[in-house]
């Protein structure tokens, strides 16, 4: 039977598609114009552009800091969740269950407006605490998917044989279920990274004055800056970090299944 | 305490919803002994075991250890330890690691773990595994892991949840013969539960035969294959058959006449004196009926019944027949005793003796049907095709 051509062509095509953008961006990032639409040969002058920006550093500083925040909280919160998902089956847990996994549907913008309402009922002053507080709303319900799926490949009867073999509930807990889970967490914890140091639209609802995160900064420059190619030297950045903790955290995943 | 025993469970019962998983179960488990609960799955025999582990805890009734009442133990403080039907090995840990868990937790002295491992991992033949993972090895010697790993605790009594019956036939058979030399070095107390009961005769001091959640008979290998006292025991431990009929009159030396439709007069042995006209159900295995071309000389309490062959499978150590008496298919198991090829031999459509002694046969309630779902049937239609004894 001969093979048809379409499916490679197809595929290349979306492909394309898919990475044009990207790689002008990239491309751009490089050039020494200052419009994209000359090339006037390579150079690292907005590389440099962005890295003498004191107001980018600190956006940067404050996407860190609600980043790390984020994570770490919303690991605590979503193991938990995950652990009484994995461990308890009743009605109630059908429901806690889709509370827990609906956030990861619910539109950006109503989840952002929504937050902003509860701030400024609560009279809560704008800022980095109300967007670290954001951030880790949705962040603990992608840990708590992550986790439970990683809960939901081991075989439960190590934890009886944990017990069975002499290791009080703490001990199951450290020597057993932490190491297992532990790839799981690692990952959890880059996705809840990478999504909160990606996140736009929430933030931008969320954060006052003062409180600038990394992609909010890059909105305001594409508004405002002179020096309008930095941007995309900032994209490639982040793009570059993006993807090194995604794949981290793949890498994590696959690793030290039986 | 009414039973008695090193491992006791005294009137356990324990429900799932509605369903009783195990129902009022008395048993005493004797110390050294290799004890095997053994029944169909859903019989309530691995819960049973756990209950024992402290992974379960009854509903109703006691569990008492060496004359201590461990019913509210917790599984850590129990000094029992298990064997899981998968293994339950940890991944992350390397073999010897898994089997210094228990040590460790414990708290043992590091010189006397390691020379414990040591000592383990010679017992079970693993020393040169000792650095690997468990997804690095294969079947049985994950199985050797998980035994070793439980041994070293010198466990009071070692529960062994279906441990063979994720590995291959071969394999099977060499690590029961394995698990009984352990048994022989350890001396250590074994529950064995088990659906095969091949594996069950091949290492029980004692069989339990459970179904739907009770013990229908306790006693040894042979007790209870040569003796069942129910009709479920009779049909699950090997293979029998079965002819409804009702007691007739009684012959004296506690033997009596049956009657079976489309048979001659039946006798067989009465012991538990069941009054003429009982409905019962006849047992006779097998292997213990003849099957002859001449009719066989009249002895004492030997039936003798005029068959025709339907079916008949040449098996190297014996030839397995199905005859016709009347509407009912009798199985004859016949071994090869003598030079077969000088023989003609018996083979489809011939006019036979089947004949058994009345000691042989047992009379038995009357079979469930419910029941007789749980246990393999017998193949009807095997051998029909091809209808005669390979030459």
């Amino acid at each position: 039977m001969r093979r048809s051509r379409w499916p490679p062509v197809v595929t290349a095509a979306v492909l394309v598609f898919l990475w044009l953008p990207i790689a002008v961006l990239a491309a751009n990032s490089f050039n020494r114009s200052r419009f994209g639409s000359s090339w006037e040969g390579l150079s690292l002058r907005w590389y440099r552009a962005l890295l003498a920006d004191a107001d980018t550093w600190r956006a940067l500083r404050n996407s860190l800091v609600v980043g790390v925040g984020a994570t770490l909280t919303s690991l605590a919160l979503g193991t938990s969740a995950a652990v009484a998902l994995h461990r308890h089956r009743s009605r109630l847990q059908r429901l806690h269950y889709a509370l827990v996994y609906s956030p990861l549907v619910v539109p950006d913008l109503l989840m952002g407006m929504s937050l902003l309402v509860l701030f400024v009922a609560l009279g809560a002053d704008l800022g980095l605490g109300t967007v670290y507080l954001a951030h880790t709303t949705f962040c603990v319900s992608y840990v708590a998917m992550v986790v439970l799926a990683r809960l939901q490949d081991f075989d439960p009867s190590i934890l009886e044989a944990a017990r069975d073999l002499g290791a009080g509930r703490w001990t199951v807990v450290r020597r057993v279920l932490l190491p297992l889970l532990a790839p799981g967490l690692a990952a959890a914890g880059l996705l809840a990274f990478t999504l909160s140091i990606d996140d736009f639209v929430i933030t931008f609802f969320v954060a006052g004055p003062g409180a600038t995160t990394l992609p909010v900064r890059v909105y305001s420059m594409i508004k405002h800056s002179r020096n309008l190619p930095a941007i995309n030297a900032l994209s490639v950045l982040m793009l570059a970090a993006t993807f090194t903790a995604v794949r981290a955290s793949r890498r994590l995943l696959q690793e030290d299944r039986p | 305490m009414a039973t008695d025993g090193f491992l006791i469970f005294e009137n356990v019962t324990k429900r799932f919803g509605a369903h009783a998983a195990v129902d009022g179960v008395s048993v005493g488990v004797q110390k050294g002994e290799v004890f095997s609960l053994l029944g169909p799955s859903g019989c309530g025999k691995t819960t049973l075991l756990r209950i024992a582990a402290g992974l379960e805890t009854p509903d109703e009734g006691r569990v008492w250890l060496d004359g201590e009442d461990i019913t509210d133990l917790p599984p850590e403080r129990r000094r029992v330890n298990t064997v899981f039907q998968n293994y339950a090995l940890f991944p992350h840990l390397t073999v010897a690691e898994n089997i210094a868990f228990g040590p460790r937790a414990a708290g043992w002295p590091r010189a006397r773990i390691r020379e414990e491992v040591d000592r383990m991992l010679a017992l079970v033949q693993l020393t040169d595994q000792a650095g690997k993972k468990p997804r690095m090895l294969s079947g049985g010697q994950k199985q050797r892991v998980a035994i070793a790993r439980a041994l070293i605790n010198q466990p009071r009594v070692l529960l062994l949840d279906e441990p063979l019956a994720a590995l291959d036939l071969k394999l099977r058979q060499r690590m029961l013969v394995e698990l009984d030399l352990i048994h022989d070095e350890v001396g250590i107390t074994f529950v064995y539960v088990t659906h095969d009961q091949g594996e069950a005769m091949g290492l029980s001091d004692r069989i339990a035969v459970m179904n739907r959640g009770r013990i229908e008979q306790i006693g040894r290998p042979a007790e209870i294959y040569e003796a069942p006292r129910t009709g479920f025991v009779a049909a699950f431990i090997g293979d029998t058959n079965f002819l409804e009929g009702r007691v007739e009159e009684h012959l004296g030396d506690n033997y009596c006449r049956l009657g079976v439709e489309g048979f001659p007069d039946i006798e067989c042995f009465n012991d538990t004196g069941r009054p003429p006209g009982e409905p019962v159900c006849l047992s006779v295995r097998p292997e213990k009926i003849r099957i002859s071309r001449e009719r066989p000389e009249p002895a004492p309490h030997v039936n003798v019944v005029p068959a025709r062959v339907a079916d008949a499978i040449y098996l190297g150590t014996h030839t397995r027949f199905w005859v016709r008496v009347g509407r009912h298919r009798v199985a004859v198991w016949q071994p090869h005793a003598r030079f077969l090829l000088d023989e003609r031999p018996i083979r489809w459509g011939d006019e036979v003796w089947i004949s058994w002694h009345g000691d042989d046969g047992f009379m038995l309630e009357r079979f469930s049907g419910a029941d007789a779902a749980l246990v393999a049937t017998p193949p009807e239609r095997i051998g029909a095709a091809n209808g005669g004894v390979a030459p």
